[in-house]
């Protein structure tokens, strides 16, 4: 008879699905960071002199950072120099139609689930495509665009729309806001744009899938929404890579801008390669993202399941400047083996009557570290801010770890917060009376670790919630005690 | 249907059941009394195939096969059910999704085909009425939030829904006022038939009212010191356990 404790270990032992390479012929930078690398990048987008010395500007300031000491995080250093910051399959002209894409590209997409053809997509799901460095293709984007909404790469944005660009870029997360988010403004490749105009309802799902493939590349996307007033969009990103037992870095930058009356709704399934049991391997995934709630209503609302990357750093935020605007937060960490993750979320209330509501499940396994950071922040002039905060985790075995440090910071006496944490064990007692009503020890963890989940995973578009409960199925196999 | 023969088990190093010797009918109730301590919970518990339990000697066998070597989800799929003494709690897994898989993982194990939403909400509908229980407890996370009444009719809703061959129940009196005491007993005395027998493990002959049992055992010290019809257990409502554990303690000595 297995215990459940083995189950779990063999669960924790699936292997990864998504680490297959993808054979194609690419055109990447020699490793190394430097002004003429910069220039090369920006060059090859044909971008304009502006973004050049944006970039320029970062790179520099970034030269005068150093790396944050302070998350509950560790690795060894990271040699900036060793990493290629550019690399893009190689496909000659840029592809107008889908026609035009490396069919290999197109099959690497089919595998990892995500069909480029529009007709073959799921019904009202729009997709960006982005393999390394560049957007491969985007879907959809004749029918949004009668809509007069952009969706787009963020280097197509650049060349079609640099005034939208140039105003926003920056305005949530500046170049100059911290390590990670400083070194994407200087070296960012692609990403996506959208731009949803006033009073406009997008009718489907917008969704980013990226992809790392090259070695010993990082990738730095750079993702940017403007929602306008009274307008509303859902997007939702997903990302894989291949097994490696080197490192990479990802350190992405989203920033989102929502007018008055205007939604937006953001959702990750990240699922970079972990690394393996012994924790050789895996994605940095050092992540700055987000929104500000810029006019009265505004609603930004973060929804993400991380179960992939060896390292997870991230606290997608709210700044809550209007009144009456909404932030919430809503996330399913998940550490197997030597996995580590650090996040958790920022809301900073200026405007009267602002709100946010921050649910955080952190399910750590294996040897998995586990820590929610989280800061609310109350303005002096935030008469009525309420938060609620939430924070559960959930240890499944005895050799990992969980850690919370809420921080709270109130300036403004009519303020309401409340805080509220919970610990507890997968315990044998819960596995056995699975047991004996004739679930297996596999059914048995994966419904207790959605039953812990179910209030974050509601929260995600239909078509994704489904997957995320595979993938954490899939993530935790191996691991009850 | 359940042969079990000088049956030794030990928790942490101290042995609980020494040499217990069981033997069960289809179509029979037994019941099991004994005073605290005597390792009733611990044969409700090692039938179903709980691992904190040591067999170091002796078998169990049902229907036929060596229970032992059974996983406790093949004993569940093999007609074993267990009414918890203390149920536990899933958060964020409704009553109905759970019961919903339970029945669906043992139609696999016996080769039977799955149930669908539509048809499993017919068959609870009945069960849970003659319970007695509010249908709103099917959309609530697992005995979240149940009272101590209300988790014991949840798993007779379970013992209903999953029709097993032996039922074993641990104490499913304890804490139950009278009014859902004999609910219970009705939900129990519904199932009883040719095919399937119970082993009711109870504290006080209360709960034998109303679920009349075929056999009483009396359980001390790890092993079955006198057997008998229903008179036993009225004979122990009157006179306690004292005199069979005083019984007890000298044959022990004697031998």
């Amino acid at each position: 008879m297995t215990t459940a404790h083995e189950t779990l270990e063999r669960w924790a032992r699936t292997p990864y699905k998504y680490g297959f390479v993808t054979d194609i012929e690419a055109e990447s930078v020699p490793p190394g960071l430097s002004e003429d690398v910069i220039r090369l990048i920006s060059g090859k987008k044909d971008e304009p002199p502006w973004l050049t010395e944006w970039r320029l500007k970062a790179y520099r300031h970034w030269l005068t950072m150093t790396e944050p000491r302070w998350p509950n995080l560790h690795y060894p250093p990271i040699d900036y120099q060793a990493i290629s910051y550019y690399s893009a399959p190689k496909q000659g002209q840029r592809p107008r139609s889908l026609d035009e894409v490396d069919p290999r590209l197109i099959e690497t997409y089919d595998r990892l689930g995500i069909p480029l053809e529009e007709q073959k997509l799921l019904a009202g799901v729009a997709v960006d495509a982005v393999f390394d460095s560049v957007s491969v293709a985007t879907t959809f984007k004749e029918k949004l665009a009668e809509l007069g909404i952009i969706f787009c790469s963020f280097s197509e944005a650049v060349r079609n729309h640099p005034e939208l660009v140039r105003k926003w870029l920056g305005s949530v997360v500046p170049y100059n806001d911290n390590f990670f988010a400083t070194l994407n403004s200087a070296v960012f490749t692609d990403g996506s744009f959208v731009y949803v105009p006033k009073g406009v309802r997008c009718p489907m799902e917008l969704s980013t899938y990226f992809r790392i493939n090259a070695a010993a590349t990082g990738q730095f996307e750079r993702t940017l929404i403007v929602a306008d007033e009274g307008s509303y969009v859902s997007y939702l990103e997903g990302c894989t890579a291949p097994m490696r037992d080197e490192n990479q870095l990802h350190a992405a930058v989203v920033e989102l801008v929502a007018h008055a009356d205007a939604t937006i709704k953001y959702s990750t399934i990240q699922n970079w390669y972990p690394g393996d049991e012994h924790g050789r391997g895996g994605i940095y995934n050092f992540v700055t993202k987000r929104g500000k709630c810029l006019g009265r209503r505004a609603h930004i609302s973060w929804t993400q399941v991380e179960t992939g990357s060896a390292i997870t750093w991230k606290y997608p935020s709210c700044l809550l400047l209007g009144d009456d605007s909404v932030g919430e937060f809503y996330s399913v960490a998940l550490t197997n083996h030597r996995q580590q993750a650090d996040t958790g979320t920022k809301m900073v209330h200026v405007g009267r009557n602002t709100r946010s509501n921050i649910v955080s499940k952190g399910i750590s396994a294996g040897r998995g570290q586990n820590t929610y950071r989280g800061l609310v922040r109350i303005g002096r002039q935030a008469t009525g801010a309420r938060n609620f905060t939430q924070c559960d985790s959930l240890l499944i075995g005895d050799q990992c770890g969980a850690h919370t440090f809420p921080y709270i910071d109130v300036g403004n006496r009519t303020a309401h917060l409340e805080h509220e944490a919970t610990t507890s064990k997968i315990g044998e007692d819960q596995m056995f009376y699975c047991n004996q009503r004739g679930l297996s020890k596999e059914d048995a963890v994966s419904m207790i670790v959605n039953g812990f989940c179910k209030e974050v995973l509601r929260e995600l578009p239909m078509e994704f919630a489904v997957e995320a409960q595979k993938l954490l199925e899939v993530s935790l196999e191996g691991s009850v005690g | 249907m359940l042969e079990i023969r000088n049956l030794h088990v030990r928790v942490d190093g101290h042995e609980i059941l020494k040499g217990l010797d069981l033997s069960v009918h289809a179509g029979e109730v037994h019941s099991i009394m004994g005073p605290n301590g005597s390792g009733k919970s611990t044969l409700a518990q090692v039938i179903a195939g709980r691992d904190l339990y040591e067999v170091t000697g002796g078998q169990i066998v049902y229907q036929g096969r060596d229970l032992l070597e059974l996983a406790p989800e093949e004993r569940a799929g093999a007609g074993v059910f267990l009414a918890f003494q203390y149920p536990v709690e899933i958060p964020g897994v409704s009553t109905s999704y759970f019961l919903k898989s339970a029945l669906n993982a043992v139609r696999r194990q016996r080769g039977e085909s799955e149930t669908d939403a539509v048809e499993f909400l017919e068959l609870v509908k009945d069960k849970i009425q003659a319970l007695g229980m509010d249908e709103r407890l099917l959309s609530r996370a697992l005995n979240e939030g149940f009272s101590g009444g209300e988790k014991k009719r949840n798993e007779i809703l379970q013992m209903a829904v999953l029709e097993p061959r032996l039922a074993v129940l641990d104490e499913t009196d304890s804490g139950l006022d009278i009014d859902a005491l004999r609910i219970v007993a009705d939900g129990v005395n519904r199932l009883r038939s040719a095919d399937r027998a119970f082993v009711v493990v109870t504290h006080y002959q209360r709960l034998l009212n109303y679920i009349v049992p075929d056999v009483v055992h009396v359980l001390v010290d790890g092993r079955i010191v006198r057997s008998g019809g229903r008179e036993l257990a009225l004979e122990l409502e009157e006179r306690g356990y004292g005199w069979l554990e005083q019984e007890a303690g000298a044959t022990a000595v004697g031998a």
